[in-house]
Formats: structure tokens, C-alpha cells, sequence
């Protein structure tokens, strides 16, 4: 393989080649109601080759790899009608690596009648709640084996395995339908799966229970939010911001961007890294062949960092940070998250409740967007807030709001940090990309809450 | 290939379908104002459904030296496969549906890269703070669908898509506008795509206060888009029935909406994007009427979920390689009502327009609801629209929404080659926003 690749993108009289092949093989269930919708494997085999050439950049990617030579000569063709300033790549060393995934517990050697089996439970378990009316529970599961080859003479193979499983119970009333969901996942142990009868026992009692539960009005509110949703707002409202790309060519936006420069309180600490073990955002190389790092984007409130890939970097003139990821052949690699973090403090929970009179507190994850400045996400379940005290559970919240002050406002961060690793993450048509995001529990002041 | 594919099946199963797509895709995209990337996405598999004993088995693959293993592969499932409801669709008349037209295949890239680079020259000129984004595409795709009932069609679609979206960031304030459109003919005029993108701009510069208290809201096409289609058609869609789930289950036939709402899925119209004659399962396609002025019509089912609920196949089966079918709406048009959009302003004394809207698929859609926060929208103050809205959030219930209707326009708009309808007046949509409250 290694010689074919090698010799596919000799000479193609560019600045810089690339070639990535991939090979997936997937099983995926799923349920819909009480019935099971779908069970299947798929094989997946593609490549792609990018070329650059004095800035411009022509991509191909396909599933035949027969003439991968004229393929890469496609790309170079391409690159040469877009480019016509100057390739500015911040150099990275060369490497040669062969890296096999991470298996705690291998998905691949467990039947998929037993795979099959699990799951039926959990839905069991569902249906047998008074009040659900109905269920979708899909898993998937995928080793992929990724190939990467450069014109700079750097060739590296890495293995993955991916484990996710989501479930979400439907309750309705009439016309009024409430869900409840939970999404999980790993990087290489299918254990994630085996024991989740309590969560699911629970998640549907809260399906049901949400019918019951009031709607909030919508307007300002001191929110406590849970790790999960935490990790989801700093990955949303924060992270893409981090990510160069969006940065590197909009002069204004660097200038909001420049480092050094306070963002929060200094209670807040946040880092992103492939090179964080075990997460489903860790990696040794990105899709550049970067090796992964371990990058503080905020330190104590002070913007430190950012997340790069090679041609961010150069132009930026910064350190590149192995954050060029590609969800898949089909895609050039692009700046992306990997596991996003904001660091854990010195309260307990019941310290950060203490001082709410009034107030939510946001459990859960349901969705989020960001458009950089704005940010909105959804919330899995939601309770008030009262003199300290958790109250009683209202229906689930969007929490919507301006970046800059909402960083501002977060004035307690807890001790307790959770990751959570369900989540998906889309940027530029590419989704879902695996990802992480951890916290403690965090306070924000006046946080703009709407009742979804 | 294809052919002995379905003949090994068939000696497996009672019945089989082969499912074939290739395609490629060429997109030239723009990055700050200039042409950064050109790339051609190359795009083959099959896969396989079989139904043996009553279940259904599957398997896909892009991998065509791997052909052999499908049958296998499927196979291997059927002991736990989902319980099939429906035989396979037998040969049947279609429609004629034009999608394919040679000029987009054979549309040099150099004029694809020309096009993009002269609109956004034109509007860098007048617009010089703003940074544009965006890309001029093609694509051209093959779809054969072959089973053990005789069926064997095939069609050839192109799509030409232009959007360009510019970002004008002033101190911390950020003003997104968007523009796009598609066909399946080249687009070559793209002066309406630079007035659209132009009329934002000129709308957008000055930031006022959200509306207070309870106003009409006026959803443009772009907004019902973005807003309200999702959730509505999650209740139309033949799987949410299926599930038990859909609110409109036991509801058709009762006048649910506005009487001045009709809204159809109309996978017949030629030379639109969403458009075919037959679906990802070999049936015919039709215009299908899912709301008869104010009626509740018809749900959208592929074989599985009608098979299962009873109901008549509307041939709304659409499928991506590696997952069986599932159904879902290809080509939703509304009924444009009688109000002229300027009149339709003009009349209104406080209100907010809503033209795009951050996150709304979120929350309880199978309930209708929608909530997020608006991307872009405007302010309407005496009949005049005087300036753009942040951090302000609408939620609302598209059920409640689409039943107390205050007008609809006159003006027909298509967004995205998906959704063609007027632009829509409500005063069922709440509005919060920062700085209210405690």
C-alpha cells in the first residue's frame, strides 16, 4: 500500500500532495416503537488526494482506487485553476507511524445477536413504563482504518473503533408529546452498552414526568448548568470560536481574538486536545498528519490559544496544534474540536446552589448551534431553582445568548468535572465527528432561557 | 454486475432489491472573498435489501470488489431483521420528470470559478468590510433500483447550486447574510442572489431593540423554512404515525390549519432539485396534498410505514447507501395568499420579521414546537422596517402557528430548490429577549 500511495503522488509539480484511504466496516440497530428497524453492516472503502498549489487548493476523493496516479494528477489540475498567491503551510516534522486502535472491550467480537439481545432489554425496559408511547434506540459501531500519505514524505496508518449507542423514549398526552434522550459513546469499548439498565429505567420515568411538568417563562435567569451541558455550551459558544479557520482571514475577528486578551472570570480554565487519552476526541494524528497536542485556549479567563490546522497556523504564524480533521474521505481536512474541556474549580455543588434565590438548573443535553458571536442550545431536562434549593422539574429549556457576556457571567465553577462523549459534532457539511466535551457544574448570571 | 447481484439474492430469498448510486459532485468553493478549492467528490455503492420468512435483511457497500459478500452480509441479518410489512414494488407507470440537463455536466469549472469571482468582485466593491464565503456546485448522479418483482428504473439527475453567505462584524456585533438557490439547469444570472445578499445588508446595518410584548410575526420563506417546516413535516412524516407518535394521528380529514393554508410535497415538478419520478424504492411519485385549505390531508409513507399502519404507499421513500428507507417530504409548496409583502409591512404597527433562525430544530418538534434564536430578523415599527433584532428567541407551536394566521402574501418564493410559498403574518409566536426580566 505504502509504495502505491507514495508513488500515486510523485511529481505532480504542486507545492504539497496528500492522500488519505480509508476502510470502514460498521453494524448498526436500530429500534423504532417496539419494533427493530434496522440491523445491518456496511463496508465503506474511498479515498482522496489534496493538492496545493500556490494557495489554491483542488481536492478529489472516490471509491474506485484503481488509478489513484490520475487522480492525484485531477487534484493538482484543480489546485492549479484556484491558486495564485503563495502556499503558506507551517511546517510540521515528518513522520512514520503506524498506530492500531485503542480496544478495551471489541465490538467486532461480540455476536450480533448479542448485541441485539442488550438492546432489546433497554427497550423492556422502556415499554414496561407506564405512560411512554414510544422509543427509538440506535447503535453503531465502526472500525476504520485510516491510511495518510504526504508529498513531505510523512506516512502514517492509524485504527479506530468507535462505540455509540443513543436512546430516546417518547411520552405523550393527547397532543402533547414530551422526550426524553441520552446519548453515549467511546473509543474502543463496546462495555459502554452492557449496563445501562438504571439510565434507561430512569430516562423514560423522566419522559413521562415531563407531561406533568410546567412550562417556564421566558426571559433572564441564573442558570446552573450540569457538566454535560456545560461541556456542550464551551464546545458551542467558545470552541468554534477557537477554531482558526473562522479567525484566520477576517480581520475583525482576530482582532476580537487576539490573545492575551480577557474573555471570562478567572475562574475559567479551558483546553482542547486529541492528545487527552482515552476520549472519543483523542488520536495521536490528525488528518494533516499533525501529531495531536494539548492546547489551553483560556487561562484563568486570558485567551491563550487557539485550535489549528497547518494552513491556519502558517498564515497565523502560531504553533500548528494537530486540529485538521477530516470526518471522512469525502472531505478535505478542516479546524475541528477534539476533546474540549473546562477545568474544574474549587465548589461543590451545593456551593454553587447556595447562592441562587432564584433560578434553573439545566441538566442534560438535547442539541446546540452557534453562529460565533450567538449561541443556542437545548437542554434535556430543567428544574427551578429557589432559595438554594433544587425545586421542581419544568420542561425542558433553550438557553440562548451573546458569547462575550455569557463567558462574563459565569461567576462559580465547580470541583466535579464529567465528560461526556455522545456527542456529534458538524462543521462545514461534516457530521457527525466524534468529540468529547468535559466540565464541572458552572453558574451563569443572567443567561437568556426560553421554554422549548 | 447489478444483474448477477440480484440473481445470486434471489436464489437466497423470497425477494430482493438491488439499491445502485454513483455520482460526482464538484464544488468550487470561496473563502474571504476569494476562490480557494476546487474539488470533485466521486461517489459508488450498492446495497442490498433482501425478505426472507417475512423479514427483511441488509447490507451496503462502496467497496465494489466486495460485491460477493453483500449477499452474505444481508443474509446473516434476516434471523433478527425488522419484520417486512409490504412486498416490493412491482413495475408501475411513472411520471415523466425532467432532472437532467447536459449543459451542468458538461459546465467548465473555469466559468464555475468565473461566476462566483465576478458576483463577489460586484459585491466587494459596494460591501468592502464584509467577508464572503461560499461556492458555485454541480453535481450529477445516477440512481438504479433493480428487484425480484420485475422492476428495473433508473434515472440521471444534475443539480446546479450557487449560495454565498457574507459576515460584516462591527466592535463584537456580527450580521450573517445568506443567499442561495439551485436547479437542475446552470444558473448563470445571479443578480437576484446579489440583491437578496444586498437587501440584507442594507436592512441589517442598524441594530435596534427587540419588539416588546406580544407582536404579529411575520416568517419570510426563508424563516418558514428554517422555523416552521421541520416540525410540521416531522408530524406528516409516515414514521412518526408508524411510531404512534405524530399529533396528527386520528386528525386527518379535520380542518386543523388556517383555511388559507394548502401545502403540498410535490416530487413532480421538472427541473427542481428535490424532484424525481419514481422514489429511492422504485415507486412512482405524485403530488401529494398534505394540507387542503385548512384540511389535514394525507401523511408521507414509503413501503415499510405504510405497510405497517395500512395505509397507501405515497412513493416518499428516500434512503442514503448505508441505511434502509425511510420516508420524508422532496419538494413542499405552500399556497401564496392575497396580501402584497409591502402592504403586508406597511399595515403592521410593531412586529418582527424573522428571516433566519439559529437552532430551531431543537426541543420538542414531534409536538410542533420550535424555539430558537433569530440569526437574522428585523424590527417593524409604523408599517416601516427600521433596523435588526439580537439576542432575542421565538418559540412557538407550528400547529398554533399555522391555525391563527393573520395574512399570507401574494409573492411566491423558492428557498433552496425545496420549498416554494409565500411569506406568513402570526401573532402565535412568543418573543423574549436580553435585557427583560430579572
Amino acid at each position: 500500500m505504502r509504495d502505491i500511495l507514495e508513488e500515486a503522488i510523485k511529481g505532480h509539480n504542486t507545492d504539497y500532495v496528500e492522500v488519505r484511504v480509508e476502510e470502514t466496516r460498521s453494524t448498526h440497530v436500530a429500534y423504532r416503537g417496539r419494533e427493530l428497524e434496522e440491523i445491518g453492516e456496511a463496508s465503506d472503502l474511498g479515498g482522496c488526494v489534496r493538492a496545493i498549489y500556490r494557495g489554491g487548493q483542488g481536492f478529489v476523493s472516490f471509491n474506485s482506487l484503481s488509478d489513484l496516479r490520475e487522480r492525484a494528477a485531477e487534484a493538482a489540475r484543480y489546485a492549479r485553476v484556484v491558486g495564485g498567491e503563495k502556499t503558506v503551510l507551517a511546517p510540521v516534522p515528518v513522520v512514520n507511524e503506524v498506530v492500531p486502535a485503542v480496544v478495551k472491550k471489541d465490538p467486532r467480537l461480540v455476536p450480533l445477536r448479542s448485541k441485539k439481545e442488550i438492546l432489546d432489554r433497554y427497550l423492556d425496559t422502556i415499554w414496561r413504563t407506564p405512560g411512554v408511547s414510544s422509543a427509538t434506540i440506535s447503535y453503531a459501531d465502526s472500525y476504520k482504518r485510516k491510511v495518510f500519505a504526504s508529498s513531505e514524505g510523512s506516512y502514517v496508518e492509524q485504527s479506530r473503533l468507535d462505540v455509540t449507542v443513543r436512546l430516546s423514549v417518547l411520552a405523550r398526552d393527547g397532543g402533547d408529546v414530551q422526550q426524553a434522550a441520552l446519548s453515549l459513546g467511546s473509543n474502543g469499548d463496546f462495555g459502554l452498552v452492557e449496563n445501562l439498565d438504571r439510565d434507561v429505567e430512569e430516562l423514560a420515568r423522566k419522559a413521562v414526568a415531563l407531561l406533568k411538568a410546567p412550562r417556564i417563562q421566558g426571559r433572564e435567569y441564573t442558570v446552573i448548568l450540569d457538566p454535560v451541558l456545560a461541556g456542550v455550551f464551551i464546545h458551542e459558544a467558545f470552541g468554534h470560536l477557537s477554531e482558526a479557520d473562522h479567525v484566520y482571514e477576517q480581520p475583525a475577528l482576530r482582532e476580537i481574538m487576539t490573545l492575551g486578551k480577557t474573555f471570562g472570570t478567572p475562574l475559567l480554565n479551558v483546553v482542547d486536545g486529541g492528545a487527552i487519552p482515552g476520549l472519543r476526541g483523542s488520536y495521536e494524528y490528525d488528518d494533516e498528519g499533525v501529531a495531536a497536542t494539548r492546547t489551553y485556549l483560556l487561562r484563568e479567563g486570558v485567551l491563550v490559544g487557539r485550535l489549528h490546522s497547518r494552513e491556519t497556523a502558517g498564515k497565523m504564524g502560531e504553533r500548528p496544534t494537530g486540529n485538521g480533521r477530516a470526518i471522512g474521505y469525502r472531505f478535505p481536512p478542516i479546524v475541528r474540536m477534539t476533546n474540549t474541556i473546562i477545568e474544574p474549580g474549587k465548589l461543590s455543588l451545593e456551593e454553587l446552589l447556595a447562592g441562587v434565590k432564584e433560578g434553573v438548573y439545566v441538566k442534560n443535553w438535547h442539541g446546540g448551534m452557534t453562529s460565533l458571536e450567538m449561541f443556542t442550545f437545548s437542554s434535556g431536562e430543567a428544574y427551578m431553582l429557589r432559595n438554594g434549593r433544587v425545586g421542581e422539574l419544568i420542561r425542558p429549556v433553550v438557553l440562548s445568548g451573546n458569547l462575550f457576556s455569557t463567558l462574563k457571567n459565569i461567576d462559580a465553577v465547580g470541583n466535579d468535572l464529567d465528560v461526556n462523549q455522545g456527542g456529534g459534532c458538524g462543521k462545514g457539511g461534516q457530521f457527525p465527528l466524534p468529540v468529547s466535551n468535559g466540565s464541572p457544574h458552572i453558574r451563569i448570571q443572567k443567561c437568556l432561557v426560553s421554554g422549548a | 454486475m447489478l444483474e448477477q447481484l440480484l440473481e445470486r439474492a434471489r436464489r437466497e430469498a423470497d425477494e430482493a432489491e438491488v439499491f445502485w448510486i454513483e455520482g460526482v459532485e464538484t464544488p468550487v468553493a470561496f473563502e474571504a472573498n476569494r476562490l480557494k478549492l476546487v474539488e470533485s467528490k466521486e461517489t459508488s455503492g450498492v446495497a442490498l435489501r433482501i425478505i426472507k420468512g417475512g423479514r427483511t435483511g441488509f447490507s451496503s457497500t462502496t467497496d465494489l470488489r466486495d460485491v460477493e459478500r453483500l449477499v452474505q452480509q444481508a443474509l446473516e441479518t434476516i434471523p433478527f431483521g425488522p419484520k417486512a410489512y409490504a412486498s416490493l414494488p412491482g413495475v408501475q407507470e411513472s411520471p415523466l420528470v425532467k432532472v437532467y440537463d447536459e449543459a451542468v455536466e458538461h459546465f467548465p469549472i473555469e466559468k464555475m470559478a468565473h461566476l462566483g469571482q465576478s458576483l463577489l468582485d460586484s459585491l466587494h466593491q459596494r460591501w468592502a468590510q464584509v467577508t464572503w464565503d461560499g461556492q458555485v456546485a454541480k453535481s450529477v448522479m445516477t440512481v438504479r433500483i433493480l428487484n425480484t418483482r420485475g422492476l428495473d428504473v433508473s434515472y440521471r439527475k444534475t443539480v446546479f447550486s450557487v449560495a454565498f453567505e457574507g459576515t460584516l462584524i462591527k466592535d463584537t456585533d456580527m450580521l450573517f447574510v445568506w443567499e442561495g438557490d439551485s436547479s437542475c439547469r446552470p444558473i448563470e444570472e445571479l443578480s437576484g442572489i446579489r440583491k437578496g445578499l444586498e437587501e440584507q445588508l442594507e436592512l441589517g446595518q442598524r441594530v435596534v431593540a427587540a419588539p416588546e410584548g406580544q407582536v404579529p410575526v411575520v416568517f419570510t420563506q426563508r424563516g418558514i423554512l428554517g422555523a416552521l417546516l421541520y416540525p410540521l413535516l416531522t408530524g406528516f412524516n409516515g414514521h412518526s404515525v408508524a411510531l404512534g407518535a405524530s399529533p396528527l394521528i386520528g386528525k386527518l380529514g379535520q380542518r386543523l390549519f388556517d383555511p388559507r393554508l394548502s401545502l403540498w410535497d410535490d416530487p413532480t415538478m421538472e427541473m427542481i432539485a428535490g424532484s424525481r419520478a419514481f422514489d429511492d424504492e422504485g415507486t412512482p411519485t405524485e403530488r401529494v396534498c398534505l394540507v387542503d385549505e385548512g384540511v389535514a390531508g394525507t401523511f408521507l409513507f414509503d413501503l415499510q410505514t405504510a405497510g405497517q399502519v395500512g395505509a397507501k404507499n405515497t412513493g416518499s421513500a428516500h434512503r442514503t447507501l448505508g441505511s434502509l428507507p425511510s420516508p420524508g417530504a422532496s419538494v413542499i409548496l405552500m399556497k401564496q395568499g392575497n396580501v402584497p409583502y409591502g402592504d403586508l409591512i406597511s399595515g403592521l404597527k410593531k412586529a418582527l420579521v424573522v428571516e433566519r433562525v439559529l437552532g430551531a430544530g431543537q426541543g420538542n418538534v414531534m409536538g410542533g414546537e420550535f424555539s430558537g434564536n433569530v440569526l437574522l430578523g428585523y424590527r417593524v415599527e409604523d408599517g416601516r422596517i427600521i433596523g435588526r433584532v439580537k439576542d432575542t428567541m421565538i418559540s412557538g407551536n407550528v400547529y398554533k402557528v399555522l391555525s391563527s394566521l393573520l395574512a399570507l402574501t401574494k409573492e411566491s418564493r423558492w428557498v433552496g430548490g425545496y420549498f416554494c410559498g409565500p411569506a406568513l403574518c402570526t401573532d402565535a409566536v412568543s418573543i423574549s429577549s436580553k435585557g427583560k426580566g430579572s
